[in-house]
């Protein structure tokens, strides 16, 4: 079986012009999302409280929601969680609550309105918890990026270091996006899915700058321009089963990972999706405006003599 | 032709049954157990201790799958939780209460897995069910405390050494010593540098008054709020020992954090009741002499605590000893009287300082005030009827049985040296554990599974020698899992499916090379030859990349994050072993010693 037989090279860089404009559109859309909307940070960032409940029979949301606000909660967001017996409910920080005594609290109302209620998960994060998370989470971010680019400029050249970060990093604004755009909840578990991604999809590009550089050596007299595209194409194949075969695990994670996988799945997915996009037409055309070309790799050659040796 | 040397061959065959070995202690699951662990450290649990928890299965004649001594407990196990629920009641009884006996779980593995340290993988509290606790210790308070005690050594200090001095105070983080006279200053700065080394003495003229400014050093500071965290460890340690927990772990996170975490727990009110006891523990004397001003304002150097019948006391602020000093603590009775009473046992730096405070206040009143959350409640107000010298203490009078057995608890639980607040908790009910490892066992499966359905669709041989190296991965990565003993969280297992998703490229990147040599008119053993060596620089390259992005996951991330870096950074290190040189030691094991191959199977 082979799903691509390709036998001229597609030019790519020909299209340069347009994919670049379309994933400018993407981006900025994103930022713009980013900026307006901001992203749903989950309690593990804001601080707060989680519980999840299960119910013996399904639960009425409504009677929950009006039980507890009668009970002095009445800023508690319930709503329900993989299915129509389980029940989230978030819990904002307060000040004059013990936010660890909280949860201990809320459950002993809820026994009161109904026994069957079994408690299933709690989740408490104090405000300065949060704020440290997120600052790790910053951290952790500059310094992936940092080791990226500087891997690629001593494993190939600094104009491909800079290429694959510019690519790879408007992937992670693209994934932070979309969860500003549908309002997803951003967790711990979606921030290491994110900067997952960042590693994953990095990998993309090096597989198609391995090529460019073998390219250079092996086609002497091609253009840059058909170099890019014949490492593309000749990559394309492995991208599309790689991605393809990544996606069936995520996929599976996506479907029937439970709640708690969903969301990392989910980043996992559009991470997956945009690194192919942007490593093979994101990536490669700032490669060609940056200028690469073959004295970048080739070393002068050395003229090989017979020598006699006394 | 296409052959390994045969140290590569063994290998690669060591390896795999390296990890085969390992990883079949998973297979085996677990089984209810009971665990004997000695309540105090001074404690050991030997064979004598086996004996009786033998002996003492044997004639409840319960069916005892395995007792065992392991380390610093004794270990049963039972077929199932019914037995070791009667079980646990039995032994329980039978020790007393010198010994914790709690529930656990224990590998059914058998004993020579077991003996070559094959143990299942270590799972997190988010996949077998328990609480996680990350505490704050409060720093400022530990300083605060601190200064409090050095400004009553200093008035004892100047008082034993004969210099007049107008008066100590307390102003921030300073202490303020007022004098008379600039002699006095100048003899009392020369007597306190010796005896307060940790403070930094500055002498200075302000507002026509002479003072002696004292100031923590920082050293001292940095000491201080270390041993507090230490204390605290402690304290900690002891307290979940009251509560019989079989594998609690209790760890410092960066400068002022606990972590706390009970596998296993299922009454999280209780256990979060005893840890959370933010109580701290001091002994000041009651001032009788002042009263409580107009408007409840309470007088100069004294504070206001309610008893527990809800009269308000007049307390100094100075404290002349902290519930750190107390080594242990018994409830019993009066032998004069015989009404119950709490025996306390002092340390020697405790015992000498109760001393003193005890001949100087004789026929006063000491209070043991107990803070939670900052605000302190008088237990006892007893009167000193004379000096106690050799660190034992008795506090009896208006005390019912209860009360003396709660107060001993918790003085013996150790009081904390700073206060401590819960600022995160992540609880997770037994079963949504087990449905977790479920879940994440389903999906890890079906994934798996598809791809390797598609691998061998779209690859034929070459896909099913992928899907051989990719099984050979997995194998590996739950071994190397179990080996480190490194804790397996749902994300950890989300990262076992996402490192064999993204294991296959590897083989994905070798299996198109040899196509395309195929292709360009090499002979199959030349294409198989040229696939795997030029695509290895890429396969390094890129999984390089992927490791950096683990690294730093792995430095900032932190609790479930971390589980998720320690496998993605261990699978792509697997994953490199095992879609090169396994995937290619079966290729060469299929097509490498003929001679003559016209054709491969690559689809």
């Amino acid at each position: 079986m082979e799903f691509f037989k390709i036998k001229n090279d597609i030019p790519f860089m020909s299209y340069g012009r347009y994919t670049t404009a379309i994933s400018l559109v993407t981006f900025l859309l994103a930022v713009f999302f980013l900026a307006y909307k901001g992203l749903n940070f989950g309690v593990d960032f804001t601080g707060g409280t989680v519980m999840e409940v299960h119910y013996a029979q399904p639960a009425d949301l409504v009677k929950v929601r009006e039980h507890l606000a009668a009970n002095k909660l009445p800023e508690v967001q319930v709503q329900n969680f993989g299915s129509s017996h389980d029940v989230l409910i978030q819990i904002p920080l307060k000040q004059n609550v013990v936010g660890a005594k909280l949860s201990e609290h809320v459950m002993v109302i809820l026994h009161k309105q109904d026994a069957t209620a079994e408690m299933r998960r709690v989740e408490f994060v104090g405000p300065q918890v949060g704020k440290d998370l997120i600052e790790n989470g910053a951290m952790a971010l500059l310094l992936v990026s940092i080791g990226i680019v500087g891997y690629l400029w001593i494993r190939f050249e600094w104009k491909f270091g800079l290429s694959a970060i510019i690519a790879n990093l408007h992937d992670v604004v693209i994934i932070l996006g979309f969860f500003a755009f549908f309002q997803w909840e951003f967790s711990l578990s979606v921030l290491a899915a994110v900067l997952a991604v960042l590693g994953y999809s990095v990998n993309e590009s090096v597989v198609v700058f391995d090529r460019i550089r073998e390219n250079f050596r092996k086609m002497r007299k091609a253009e840059v321009s058909e170099i890019i595209d014949n490492a593309i194409t000749r990559t394309m194949s492995r991208t599309i089963i790689t991605h393809g075969s990544t996606q069936m695990m995520v996929g599976a994670m996506l479907f029937l990972g439970g709640e708690t996988l969903h969301y990392f799945a989910m980043a996992l997915t559009i991470g997956i999706m945009f690194s192919i996009y942007s490593s093979v037409l994101v990536a490669s055309p700032i490669l060609m405006w940056l200028g690469v070309s073959r004295e970048d790799f080739i070393k002068p050659e050395k003229v090989e003599t017979e020598e006699v040796l006394p | 032709m296409n052959r390994y040397p045969l140290w590569k061959n063994l290998l690669i065959l060591a390896a795999l049954l390296a990890g085969l070995i390992y990883t079949l202690p998973n297979f085996y699951g677990e089984s209810p157990a009971v665990q004997i662990l000695p309540l105090r450290s001074s404690m050991k649990a030997d064979a004598a201790l086996l004996g009786r928890v033998e002996d003492a299965l044997k004639t409840a004649s319960l069916n005892v799958e395995m007792v065992a001594l392991d380390g610093n407990s004794i270990k049963a196990r039972f077929a199932d939780t019914d037995v070791q629920l009667k079980a646990k009641d039995i032994l329980k009884a039978q020790l007393g209460d010198d010994y914790v006996v709690a529930l656990n779980l224990l590998p059914r593995s058998p004993q020579w897995l077991t003996s070559l340290h094959a143990l299942p993988m270590y799972l997190g509290l988010d996949l077998r069910g328990g609480v996680h606790f990350l505490l704050q210790v409060d720093m400022k308070a530990a300083l605060d405390k601190a200064l409090e005690a050095a400004t009553g050594d200093i008035r004892s200090a100047l008082r034993e050494e004969n210099i007049a001095y107008a008066g100590v105070v307390r102003d921030g983080n300073r202490l303020l010593v007022k004098f008379r006279d600039d002699e006095s200053r100048s003899k009392a700065e020369e007597q306190l540098k010796q005896r307060f080394s940790d403070y930094e003495l500055t002498a200075k003229d302000q507002a026509g008054e002479l003072l002696l400014q004292a100031t923590l050093k920082p050293t001292a500071e940095h000491r201080i709020q270390e041993s507090a965290v230490q204390q605290n460890l402690l304290t900690l340690r002891n307290r979940v020992n009251e509560l019989g927990v079989a594998e609690p772990v209790i760890q410092q996170q960066g400068a002022d954090r606990v972590v706390v975490q009970l596998p296993g727990v299922q009454d999280t009110a209780r256990a979060k009741d005893i840890l959370g006891r933010t109580a701290t523990l001091e002994v000041r004397m009651v001032d009788d002499e002042h009263q409580i001003g107009a408007g409840g304002v309470a007088p100069f150097g004294t504070e206001m605590f309610k008893d527990r019948e809800g009269n308000t006391l007049l307390v100094k602020k100075q404290v002349m000893l902290t519930g750190e000093r107390i080594n242990d603590a018994q409830p019993g009775f009066d032998n004069r009287n015989n009404e119950p009473a709490v025996h306390i046992n002092l340390d020697g730096v405790g015992a000498r300082k109760f001393k003193e405070a005890t001949r100087e206040n004789v026929g006063k009143r000491m209070a043991i005030i107990l803070f939670e959350k900052g605000k302190g409640e008088i237990i006892t107000a007893p009167v000193i009827r004379e000096e106690i010298g050799g660190g034992r203490v008795q506090i009896s009078g208006k005390m019912s049985t209860e009360e003396a057995q709660d107060t001993s608890l918790l003085l013996r639980a150790g009081a904390l040296a700073a206060p401590m607040e819960i600022v995160e908790e992540r609880t997770v009910g037994p079963s949504l554990g087990a449905d977790n490892i479920a879940r994440g066992f389903n999906s890890t499966k079906i994934g798996f599974i598809m791809i390797a359905v598609f691998m061998a669709a779209y690859y034929m041989i070459f896909g099913t020698i992928s899907v051989l190296a990719l099984a050979a991965n997995l194998l590996l990565l739950v071994a190397l899992l179990s080996m480190l003993q490194a804790t397996l969280t749902l994300p950890g297992m989300a990262g076992i499916a996402l490192t064999l998703g993204m294991a296959i490229d590897s083989n994905v990147l070798i299996n198109e090379r040899i196509r395309e040599e195929l292709r360009n008119g090499m002979s199959p053993q030349a294409a198989i030859n040229a696939g795997y060596d030029s695509a290895f620089a890429t396969i390094v390259d890129s999984n390089i990349t992927n490791l950096i992005a683990g690294v730093a996951l792995f430095l900032f991330g932190s609790g479930p994050i971390k589980g998720f870096a320690v496998v993605l950074c261990l699978g792509i290190l697997t994953s490199m072993f095992s879609s090169v040189l396994v995937s290619r030691a079966i290729a060469n094991l299929v097509y490498g010693r003929r001679a003559r191959l016209t054709s491969i199977s690559i689809g």
